[in-house]
């Protein structure tokens, strides 16, 4: 048993047949045991990032090369307490481990992932692994804390106890990681610990036991720590303060939605002039004509809009990762129940929805973590009103074009107050609409709310890095998919057909966009809406950011800008204060984003719920924009 | 298993347990404030309200995340609105649950 400890030296084995096949190893353990950064410091930038066959579990699966060449594939589970899934993120770890997950094959070894300094915890779920009976090797996580805590642990007992080699890591500074993979390659080849699956879900008296025995292996095998964490105790002593916490977390909320805007400005600056030279370039080396109308207003127009807002996305996920990966999350949810409580939301419901201030589809996708089904359904269908990326070009290109840039109080901008209160009227809303789906829809059970809060831990640069790559990919890639595509289509609705000679007009009042948007235009004309904005609107559906692009596309193609300062310089000239206030208005509500619908038909199974989110989000949208479009021409804004 | 109510052995030879000579009441974990402690005698999952999972479901989930008989536990903090919800301290790990279902949690409270 000893010799599992010590990493086997590097003598690569003789290639043979069975060398060919790659090995699949799969990491599970609990939430916060370090797990991300272990799969990261294994598998490097070298993951990819997909759905698993039939659910919207994000599975995330590396490929790592052993000290014998040959490749293996790691996959990323879901945290988990116990292999007795409550949540659909927890049935695909458990499938997965039982290798019953449709379209994935059984893994060669299980990695469970432990946090050093919390075992009695992990080996609840030691314990079921190893009635799974696969080859299994515990990784023991954050060694570093527990020995700076002075936590001794007896490696050799505990592996005796639990029938697994076990390899102490420190996921973070990358130790411990060859003799890891050495120790699951060497399960590989000799298969030691594979049994019978004798796993079924525990009863509660089955859990007691395997307290009892979880208490027996750790008074054996650790002698507890010296000098515990303190540091934990006296953070929450201030963040968890019932009054002073919860100030915390607002003042924190807003520092990160003021960085948003003000951080990311000379990027944003940056990329939005870049693209414009482009357009330049192209100009000076093309002649007038389609082409070069296709390239500048076209592509490079809408591309650049799109892309300019890549740094306020990633400096949105920064804080979100950040505060992940720190143990704070947990905390906000726990400040925020009561309030989300009285919503009629789930306490749990706090991250789906502030990460749905990133993009409404993650958001959507990590209710997951909900087990009750109505919970899940109203975080799902509030989930949109959440403030996402997509929207902040449409409100920064409004509020530069409308809010003066001048200071309020000395300290704060007013463009940065105007786009707190549109966050402030999402959250809100949203809000009002869970409570009333709660007093309507589904009245009675509460869903138990339960959350370890995690050690705090000052979140490593390297992870929080790769995760906020991930999120940048994520993000291009859609940008690429669905938004360029988009964007020609508007512009061939834009461009074609030509006006008719002679023809005194602008060029795209004859256009197919041209003449839907004069189709739609009555509908939308009591909310202040012009016809401009209609024929935006169409391709806005799709993705709302395109909206911005669409309407730099329609404005340009009808003879004026070609860059964002332009376009917004352009809509002061050629809408009322009202008229825009009203376009803002819209955009807090309407159910713009085909992608969000789709995600929502996958999470519930079916078109109804997609068709009510539209229902509810559209007549919301419409009341809104036209209270506020008469509220503002009332008041002279017209 | 009929040990439910009685502390197992390895239990009682935790120092907190044993050295508790002055034992307080025994009552539901929903109705303890901040800074009071004592060690878990019972986890039933019945919390005389209405739930949207079964008492037996719940008394599982509950021991899950370590709520067990013999464990030793301390309120640590209390949200704004009702005092709810609480952050508890259970052995090593902090967790935090709604005074609704920590009424499934019986705890006999060290003399404060």
């Amino acid at each position: 048993m000893p010799d599992t400890l010590v990493a086997p030296s590097a003598t690569p084995s003789p290639p043979s047949s069975a060398a060919s096949r790659p090995v699949r190893l799969a990491l599970v353990g609990n939430p916060n045991s370090g797990k991300t950064a272990l799969f990261n410091a294994l598998t490097g930038s070298r993951q990819k990032v997909a759905n698993y066959a039939g659910v919207t579990v994000e599975r995330k699966e590396g490929v790592l090369t052993l000290a014998s060449g040959r490749g293996a594939h790691v996959l990323h589970l879901p945290g988990t307490y116990s292999l007795r899934a409550r949540s659909p993120d927890e049935v695909v770890t458990r499938d997965a481990v039982l290798g019953k997950l449709a379209g994935e094959t059984a893994p060669d070894v299980v990695i469970c992932v432990a946090d050093a300094t919390n075992l009695r915890l992990v080996l609840r779920l030691v314990l079921e692994l190893k009635q799974v009976g696969r080859p299994f090797v515990l990784a023991l996580n954050m060694y570093d804390i527990a020995q700076r805590q002075g936590l001794r642990i007896d490696l050799e007992r505990l592996s005796a106890e639990i029938g697994a080699p076990i390899i102490p890591t420190v996921a973070t500074r990358k130790r411990g990681l060859q003799e890891l993979v050495a120790a699951a390659d060497a399960l590989v080849l000799s298969h030691a610990g594979e049994q019978d699956n004798v796993w079924r879900e525990p009863d509660a008296a089955e859990i007691r036991a395997a307290h009892r025995e979880a208490q027996r292996i750790v008074k054996a095998c650790v002698r507890p720590a010296e000098r515990p964490d303190t540091v934990t105790g006296k953070v929450d002593a201030v963040l968890l303060n019932p009054v002073g916490g919860l100030l915390i977390l607002f003042a924190l909320l807003f520092v990160m939605f003021q960085a948003v805007f003000t951080w990311a400005q000379p990027v944003m600056d940056l990329i939005g002039l870049g693209f414009e030279q482009v357009g330049v370039l192209i100009g000076a080396v093309l002649p007038e004509g389609l082409l070069r109308s296709f390239l500048t207003d076209g592509l490079i127009a809408g591309v650049g809009s799109v892309l300019v807002f890549l740094p306020q996305i990633l400096i949105l996920f920064l804080f979100i990762l950040i505060l992940e990966d720190s143990g704070y999350m947990t905390r906000a949810a726990f400040l925020m129940d009561k309030i989300m409580g009285g919503a009629g939301l789930h306490g749990r419901a706090f991250i789906p929805l502030l990460s749905s201030f990133a993009c409404a589809i993650p958001g959507i996708m990590a209710t997951r973590v909900i087990d009750n089904k109505h919970d899940r359904l109203t975080t799902i269908l509030v989930a949109p009103l959440m403030t996402c990326s997509a929207r902040i070009p449409v409100y920064t290109l409004i509020i530069a074009a409308f809010i003066p840039h001048t200071q309020v109080w000395g300290v704060f901008s007013l463009q940065g107050l105007v786009m707190f209160g549109l966050y402030a009227a999402g959250i809100v809303s949203a809000l009002v609409v869970s409570f009333v789906i709660r007093k309507i829809f589904w009245r009675g059970t509460v869903e138990p709310f339960m959350m370890e809060l995690p050690t705090y831990r000052w979140p490593e640069p390297r992870n929080v890095l790769m995760n906020l790559w991930t999120r940048a990919q994520i993000f291009l890639n859609r940008a690429g998919r669905i938004i360029l595509p988009l964007m020609i289509v508007v512009w061939v609705l834009s461009t074609f057909p030509y006006p008719p000679a002679g023809a005194t007009g602008p060029a795209i009042d004859y256009s197919l966009a041209g003449r839907l948007g004069h189709l739609i235009a009555p509908v939308m004309q009591p909310i202040g809406f012009n016809w401009q904005m209609t024929v935006a609107l169409i391709p806005g559906f799709a993705a709302r950011e395109v909206a911005v692009a669409a309407l730099g596309t329609v404005y340009a193609v009808g003879g004026d800008a070609d860059s964002h300062v332009a376009l917004s310089t352009l809509l002061s000239h050629q809408w009322s204060l009202a008229t825009a206030l009203s376009f803002l208005a819209w955009y807090i509500f309407a159910p713009q984003c085909m992608a969000t619908l789709g995600v929502v038909k996958r999470e519930t199974n079916g078109w109804t719920w997609p068709a009510v989110m539209v229902l509810y989000m559209t007549t919301l949208a419409y009341l809104a924009s036209f209270a506020t479009y008469h509220i503002a021409v009332a008041m002279g804004g017209g | 298993m009929s040990d439910v109510l009685h502390l197992s052995p390895e239990t009682l030879d935790r120092p907190a347990a044993s050295g508790a000579s002055a034992l307080g009441m025994e009552r539901p974990l929903s109705t303890a404030s901040k800074g009071q402690a004592g060690v878990i005698t019972k986890v039933s999952g019945q919390t005389g309200a209405h739930e949207a999972v079964d008492s037996a479901e719940l008394e599982r989930r509950l021991l899950e995340m370590g709520f067990v008989e013999g464990a030793l536990i301390e309120v640590l903090h209390e949200g704004l609105f009702g005092r709810d919800p609480i952050a508890v301290r259970i052995d090593d790990m902090r967790v935090a649950l709604r005074r609704r279902e920590a009424a499934a949690v019986t705890v006999q409270f060290h003399e404060a």
